[in-house]
């Protein structure tokens, strides 16, 4: 028997049937449970763990979320309750929700983590937007390598406890555009896997996957509101500030020998969520936040920073999709931002001439900062004036994301590019650093001799 | 009430830098170095929107469209 008598019609009151397991009361929310054998939690475990979903009726849970004031974890930090109140409200066909998993950043390891050592509180999350927003189709979108674990995870569920919702897999593309909003529909619809469209003023929450409007959230955020419905938006709000509450799955790099995923609660200074006071931080030449379409911020700026995307803007880039990379001493950081930028550049769809023609420009401009700094044409400053030719000219964001990630380096590593011009390149013989997938990421990846 | 605004915009995507829409509306619009247009943000002044109408509909592409701004 469903526990229709228990619910409420008021969402800001909190779940309408309490849940039988207290919420976590540490920092730890989505990760606590999670065992470091890299496991997947089995559906039997994962209701011990967390008891079973609260029954919201209709879009009452919206207020909830609202309440919240969860924000998207895939990097564009939006309210979540405003974009499901803007989906509820625009619908004439019954809306699609996708779980986006597809995570194309090769610095961010968090929605991997998720999808394959905690697929149900993902799939719960999605099972709570379908029933908000009034969607019979789930689709989870994930990379190739985790369709197995969230394909079993989906036929426990039917077993033991059926949801009322039907769910697809679709394989998200090992692209690092795969994740975005457009790309996404584009995947699921069957043509262009991966390339991103011209929304133009429509937008993907009003016509999606078979025209529908469509949800595409990012499977942290689902992860999040799994547990927002059990325990309601005052937990959720009792770690974090008013504006960027809860906590976040935070991917570090050059912190510990290994990348490490740790969930961080937000608004706490940098420094402190690593261990890292800034006098410690001599070893660190600069900070990446917000991965390869982020920004590069000075170490003490970034060590200071209250970890939001709010101060994150203010210092000028992105928490992103929580991305967050120490770059140390000793690696030649004009080396590092040619290799990513040349990937990057190979990533693009090959759609927009802009994009095309000055990403080709740009990779071509890094690469001889950082190898061949005499052949460099109009010397440093035709750099930033290629970013101004392709930021806000894509179909997509990503020429703008290269940009940031370009200028903010130009501008944190200064003195180093100022050196590679007037004295040559600096021979550093540091392993390449930032993480990108195997292929070859650069165009002279040997300096000529003399 | 105040007349309706409209503004350009291009679908980076369906154009293919011909560089019509440069010449019938240089005001507002220039080319790049690779031949594909730059346009002004904000509302087309009321006395260029007869030029940007016909800017519009002579892109070979049909890449370029006049949308109303919300007021």
């Amino acid at each position: 028997m469903r526990a229709d008598a228990l619910r409420r019609s008021n969402g800001s009151d909190g779940p309408p049937n309490r849940s039988s397991v207290d919420p976590p009361a540490g920092v730890a929310r989505l990760l606590s449970g999670v065992g470091t054998d890299g496991g997947t939690m089995t559906h039997e475990a994962h209701l011990d763990r967390w008891g079973h979903l609260p029954e919201w009726r209709g879009a009452t849970f919206i207020d909830e979320l609202e309440t919240s004031g969860l924000r998207g974890h895939g990097g564009a930090w939006f309210p979540v309750g405003l974009k499901w109140r803007d989906i509820r409200a625009s619908r004439l066909r019954a809306p699609i929700v996708v779980a986006n998993g597809a995570e194309g950043e090769p610095a961010s390891g968090k929605d991997r983590l998720l999808i394959e050592q905690v697929p149900h509180l993902v799939l719960d999350g999605a099972v709570v937007a379908a029933q908000a927003l009034g969607a019979s189709r789930v689709v989870v979108h994930v990379p190739a390598r985790s369709v197995r674990t969230v394909t079993s995870a989906i036929e426990s569920r039917q077993q033991h406890a059926p949801d009322p919702v039907g769910f697809d897999v679709v394989v998200a593309p090992d692209r690092f555009l795969a994740g975005q909003e457009s790309a996404v529909v584009s995947t699921v619809n069957g043509r262009n896997p991966g390339i991103p469209t011209f929304t133009g003023l429509r937008t993907i929450r009003e016509r999606g996957v078979d025209g529908r409007p469509t949800l595409v959230q990012n499977v942290e955020t689902l992860a999040h509101v799994a547990l927002i419905a059990r325990f309601g938006a005052g937990w959720f709000r009792r770690i974090g500030t008013h504006d960027s509450p809860g906590t976040a799955l935070v991917t570090v790099t050059g912190r510990w020998s290994e990348p490490r995923i740790i969930e961080a609660p937000l608004g706490v200074p940098l420094g402190q969520i690593l261990g890292l006071e800034s006098g410690e931080a001599r070893s660190v030449q600069g900070v990446l936040l917000g991965g390869y379409g982020g920004g590069w911020v000075a170490t003490a700026d970034a060590l200071a920073m209250p970890f939001t995307e709010e101060a994150a803007r203010l210092l000028g880039t992105s928490i992103g999709a929580g991305v967050v990379a120490l770059l140390p001493t000793g690696a030649c950081p004009l080396s590092e931002v040619s290799r990513v930028v040349t990937y990057l550049e190979g990533q693009g769809a090959g759609q927009c001439g802009p994009c095309v023609n000055g990403l080709a420009l740009l990779a071509t401009a890094m690469n001889q900062l950082a190898f061949r700094p005499k052949s460099l044409r109009g010397g440093l400053s035709a750099i930033p004036t290629l970013c101004g030719l392709v930021e806000g000219r894509g179909a997509c964001r990503h020429p703008d994301g290269v940009a940031r990630f370009i200028r903010s380096a130009l501008q944190v590593f200064s003195d180093h590019a100022a050196a590679h011009i007037q004295r040559g390149i600096c021979q550093s013989t540091a392993a390449p650093f930032l993480p990108l997938p195997p292929g070859r990421h650069s165009r002279l990846a040997t300096p000529r001799s003399r | 009430m105040s007349p309706k605004r409209y503004t350009l915009v291009v679908d980076p995507i369906a154009c293919d830098g011909h560089g019509v829409c440069a010449e019938l509306l240089p005001e507002r619009i220039r080319l790049d170095p690779w031949g594909f247009p730059i346009i002004e943000s904000g509302a087309v002044p009321a006395q260029l929107l007869d030029h940007a109408q016909r800017a519009a509909v002579s892109c070979p592409r049909l890449a370029l469209t006049l949308v109303e701004l919300d007021s």
